[in-house]
Order: C-alpha cells, then structure tokens, then sequence
C-alpha cells in the first residue's frame, strides 16, 4: 500500500504551488475569445482531412455548376458563370463546418472544462464565430480565384467589389452563429453533420443557383422573402453592376439593406440562443 | 464578471460542504439529499457504482450545473450563489482527456493557462512548470495526436493544474485505462498533488480508492451511505474473513459447507478462482479451525489465509450489492443478489 497523497515526501512536492502563481484577475472577453479562435484556426490548418476535404468540395460544386448545371439555367443578359460565383461567396458561410466543430468540442469534453474557468462563457462561443468567419473568408478567396480562373469577371468596379467581399464576411459572420446554434443542440458531431443539412432548402430555395422566376408560383414568394435571396442578390449587383437590377427585380440598395438587416437578425437571435444554451449545457 | 474583482479569500474551514444536496432529471434523482464534507489538505475519494450521482455531483461543485436544493460551499464560497468565484479556485479534469489532439502539449497548456487568466509569459512559464511535473516535456511539442491514451490523461491532469487551483476535481481520472496505464497515472496523481492541493476524485474502483486517497465516501443512489478513511470502512464491513483456494474445482461446495458453521455469514464461493471467503468472529481461531476440519475430510487446497474485508466487501455489506455489478449497467444483468437495478437512480451519462 502507498503512502497517501499528502505526505510530503517526494522532492518535487509543492513545485506546483510554489512555482505558479495563481493568476491575479480572471482572463477577460477578448483574451478569451482570442484564445479559442487561436485554437480552432490551428485545429483546422493541422488537419489536412478538413483544409483538403473543404477546398475539394467547394470547388467541385463551383464546378459541376459552371460546367454541367449552367448551361440548362438561364440568366438573361447575366453570363450564368457571374450569376454563380457571387452567390457561392455569399452562402459560403450555409457550407461551413461550424456547427461540427462545436459538437466535437461538446463531446470531447472541451466545453465542460472550459465552463469550469474563470471566464466570460459566452467570449467562447465569440471566438468560434471570429475563427469560422475567417476560415470561411479563406474559403470564399478559394471560390473567387477558382472562379476568375473559370471565367467570372467583376463587372461593378473596385469599390463594389471590395463592398461586395465585406458584405460576404458579414454573412460568414451571421451565419456562424446559426451553426453554433445547431452544433450546441445536436449532441453528436454525427447529428452536428447531419443538421447542417437542414439549412439546404434555404440555400436552394433562394435566387443562389437559378432566378426564383423559373420556380412555380407558389414557392416564389417565399424564395424571394428569405434571407439567403437578399444576400445574393446584394452580391450580385454590386458584383454585375447595373445590368442585374433589371433581372433581379429591385436596386442595389434595396437588397445591400434587406441583406444586412437579416444578418443583424441571425446574429441576435442565434448568438443569445447559444450564449444561453451553452450557459446551462 | 468585473476585472477588478479581488480573489476570493483563503478560509479554514472544509474544502467542499454539501448539505442536503439534490438534483433530478426528470423521475431521476441523481443527487437525493447528498450531504458530503470534504476535509480540508485531503484526497477525498467519492467512491460509487456508475449512474450513484458521482459525476453530478463533480459537475455540481465544479459549476456546470446548478443543484436542485441543497448548500454547497467550495473553499467556502457558496457555489450557488457566486459560481464565477468558484471558477477561480478550481481544477478540473474530466472522463475524457479534453485536450486537443492538432495542438502539441505545450500548446494545450498554454491555452489553459491563458483562460484560467495568466498573461504571455505567465502562461508559457506555468506550461512548462506543469509538462516538466507530468513528464511531458520531451514530448512537449508534440502534436497530442501522437501521445499514448495515458499520456494524454496525464496532460489533461496537468492541464487541471496550470492555473494553480486550490482544489482538485478529478472525475474518474483513470476510467478506461489499461491496468499498467492506471498504475502510472495514480503515480502523477500522487506527486501532482503532494504540494497541498486539496482533491475530490470520483471512482468506481474501490482499489483507486484505497491507493490514492484519505478520506473515502461511498455513495448510492445519490446519498452518501457511508464515510471514514479506507480502513474505518473496512472495519465498518466488520469481519476479518477466512479465504481458501482448493485445488480441484470440485471440491468447493463441500469446502463451502465445511466453513459455513464458522462464519457469521454464509460463505461466498468464487467458481472461476476456486475460492470461498467468509467472514468470521474471531480470525486466528476460525483459520486453525478451518484448516483443521478441510484437512480431515482430505480435501487439497492450493491456498489458505486470513485477511481484512475489501473495500468490494465493504461496498457489498452497506448497499447489499456489489460495486463491480453495476460497472457496466447496460450490458450486465443485473442482480444475482436480489438488489435492484443500480442504474436506475442515476444521473444520465
């Protein structure tokens, strides 16, 4: 039988509470956040299984749709390949793991030892959002080189341009917190995977791949009232310029304030949501 | 919570107070009126079968859930009332070893460290205090993806350890382990924890128990139904017990029946080791008398002897089941012993 715990006999007893010091205030909201993004940015550089699989994915949709699904698509006066590309860059943030991630990070116990420190609880899930929005900005320069490289061309001049990519990371930033939502509530990261899939027929039924007017009439109101309509479209016609207001229905102002408004939405609603849930896991 | 916040006083009273303690989930009631004092400068060991409330319980002191009713002070903060205050003194390592396995060692640590509130340097120095503590720092740039099953355990116990926390909470450190692994990792449990942090361990293995701690505490069903130091419980148990191994298989139920006349209870015969035990009255005389009579009738026995009760014995006297019965509730069918069902009473997983 071994002597218990307490008896002061090793030569390495009270190196740790002699040699560390107990940390003075607790870390604050940014410390915090930064902390976790750091650590997911790495977790996903050093696994070549999500920055391959990713990219793979991405580009083969931008593909298949360029190449086999475009020509059966029409889009007016809009070459199909500038109708895509700024919708992929907008609805990137639909594709991304997100809502995986957070459901590994609940089932390997992660979460319980993070809620177990002194800090703001709530900076955790705001360093996943920052961390997936910039792995998602990564992603939408991958769609846009692959895109030039297959024809997709700005048409609304530099600042458009450059508007139209801030408004892409707003999105990314928007929807991060609905994938934060999913992965908190699903349990599994199996059942993270599978719930991501729940938010395809907002991606699909929505002016991303084919103008609502080819939809029938009973689905057009709703493609056109979703939120995912308002942020392609705001893309698009910063992207395009002036031609596509014609083909999209409404101005350019029109789709870049509805656009933003839902994000605010999503990020309000979905961000409490998950500060609430992930305070009482 | 406020930057500016002063850290919580020292105090000299209990390290965890826990009165009337309850928590359910549904009809399920995890913690049904638990009451624990955990001594202050102690290894407190809260000893149970699986689904007895242990985890709920660490997950109540360690402030990831909120209890029911009941008090519960942590170095003598009310964790109900001021849980942010608790976070700052305590420790905790998990069943699983939650450390990332794309991050080397290091990097894991200084991540901790960071969150529990050192700055920079602060945080790479307590990394490298803690992964020298652990033996890790060989392997400290590692990626953890690369480390054995046990030392990504004893990673995750350093990480409980980077922001000098005065209380331990260790919930089924070595749960899933191999044999060797477990022995390795009680070692740097033993010399982690000799510079006077107190620690509340969880375990369903009394021998962990018995090894790591001074203070024992056996809960069931969410009550705690027995404490003392390990040998206060086996004393509780009572009886030294006569144990003898026979050589031929055969032979046991007539060696059983031999016995039971001596024994307080009836004999307890173990088919796969050739064993009976029972308890006696007085050990030295029942053991001259037991070899007494078995070497009359002729019988040959491998093995014969006198020991105090085991914690499983002691487990078994108090909760008329076995410990070992309710390890895995969902593939073992329970009760040979007419108790009910462990799991029934517990906390989900």
């Amino acid at each position: 039988m071994t002597a218990p715990l307490t008896s002061p006999t090793s030569a390495s007893a009270r190196s740790i509470s002699a040699s560390i010091q107990a940390p003075a205030r607790p870390p604050g909201v940014w410390a915090t956040a930064a902390t976790y993004a750091t650590r997911t940015i790495k977790q996903f550089i050093r696994t070549p299984q999500l920055l391959v699989v990713n990219a793979v994915t991405s580009i083969m949709f931008l593909l298949i749709f360029r190449f086999v699904f475009g020509g059966a698509i029409g889009t007016g006066d809009v070459a199909y390949v500038d109708f895509l590309i700024p919708a992929l860059a907008a609805v990137s943030g639909l594709f991304a793991g997100g809502a995986v991630g957070v459901a590994e990070d609940m089932e390997s116990g992660l979460f319980d030892r993070l809620r177990s420190l002194p800090i703001p609880r709530p900076a955790v899930l705001l360093g996943r959002s920052i961390a997936d929005t910039l792995l998602n900005t990564w992603g939408t320069v991958i769609t846009l080189v692959v895109g030039v490289i297959v024809g997709f061309r700005v048409h609304g001049g530099p600042v458009a341009a450059v508007g139209a990519l801030a408004l892409c990371i707003v999105f990314a930033a928007s929807f991060s917190w609905l994938m934060i939502f999913l992965g908190l509530v699903s349990g599994s990261a199996q059942a993270a995977q599978g719930m991501s899939f729940s938010v395809f027929p907002l991606i699909f039924v929505s002016s991303a791949y084919v103008p609502v007017e080819s939809m029938p009439g009973w689905l057009q109101p709703i493609a056109n009232n979703q939120p995912v309509t308002a942020m392609v479209g705001a893309v698009r016609a910063l992207v395009i310029g002036g031609d596509t207001e014609a083909l999209l229905g409404h101005s350019t102002s029109w789709f870049v304030v509805r656009s933003l408004l839902w994000s605010i939405v999503i990020l309000v609603v979905f961000a409490s949501l998950s500060a609430r849930r992930f305070a009482r896991l | 919570m406020s930057p500016s916040h002063p850290a919580p006083a020292r105090h000299d009273g209990p390290t965890i107070e826990a009165i009337g303690l309850r928590k359910h989930y549904g009809d399920v009631h995890a913690l049904d009126g638990l009451d624990l004092v955990a001594p202050a400068g102690q290894v407190t060991a809260v000893l149970g079968p699986n689904g007895a409330g242990k985890t709920t319980f660490v997950k109540a002191v360690a402030t990831l859930l909120r209890p029911d009713a009941g008090t519960l002070r942590v170095a003598g903060i009310d964790a109900i009332a001021h849980p942010e205050q608790v976070r700052r003194v305590i420790g905790l390592a998990g069943q699983n070893a939650a450390v990332e396995p794309a991050l080397t060692g290091r990097e894991n640590l200084v991540m901790i460290a960071r969150l529990f509130g050192h700055r920079g340097d602060e945080a790479r120095a307590a990394a490298d205090v803690v992964l020298d503590e652990i033996g890790l720092t060989d392997a400290g740039d590692r990626a953890v993806k690369t480390y054995s099953g046990g030392m990504r355990r004893r990673l995750d116990l350093g990480a409980s350890l980077v922001g000098a926390p005065r209380v331990l909470l260790l919930d089924e450190p070595t749960t899933g382990l191999d044999p060797r692994t477990r022995i390795e990792l009680w070692e740097s449990i033993r010399s982690l924890v000799r510079g006077g942090t107190d620690v509340l361990l969880t375990t369903q293995y009394l021998e962990e128990a018995d090894q790591l701690a001074d203070h024992v505490v056996i809960v069931d069903h969410g009550k705690v139904i027995a404490t003392g130091t390990p040998s206060e419980l086996k004393t509780l148990a009572g009886r030294d017990v006569v144990e003898v191994r026979v050589r031929d298989g055969h032979d046991l139920g007539d060696v059983a029946a031999l016995l039971a006349p001596l024994g307080t209870e009836e004999p307890h015969v173990d088919e796969p080791a050739r064993r009976v035990a029972i308890p006696v009255e007085r050990g030295t005389a029942a053991l001259t008398d037991a070899v007494r009579i078995i070497g009359e009738r002729g019988i040959d026995l491998d093995d014969v002897g006198l020991r105090r009760p085991t914690l499983d014995e002691v487990f078994l006297t108090l909760t008329g089941h076995p410990a070992v019965e309710a390890l895995d509730p969902e593939t073992t069918e329970p009760s040979t012993h007419g108790a009910p069902a462990p799991h029934t009473h517990g906390a989900p997983a």
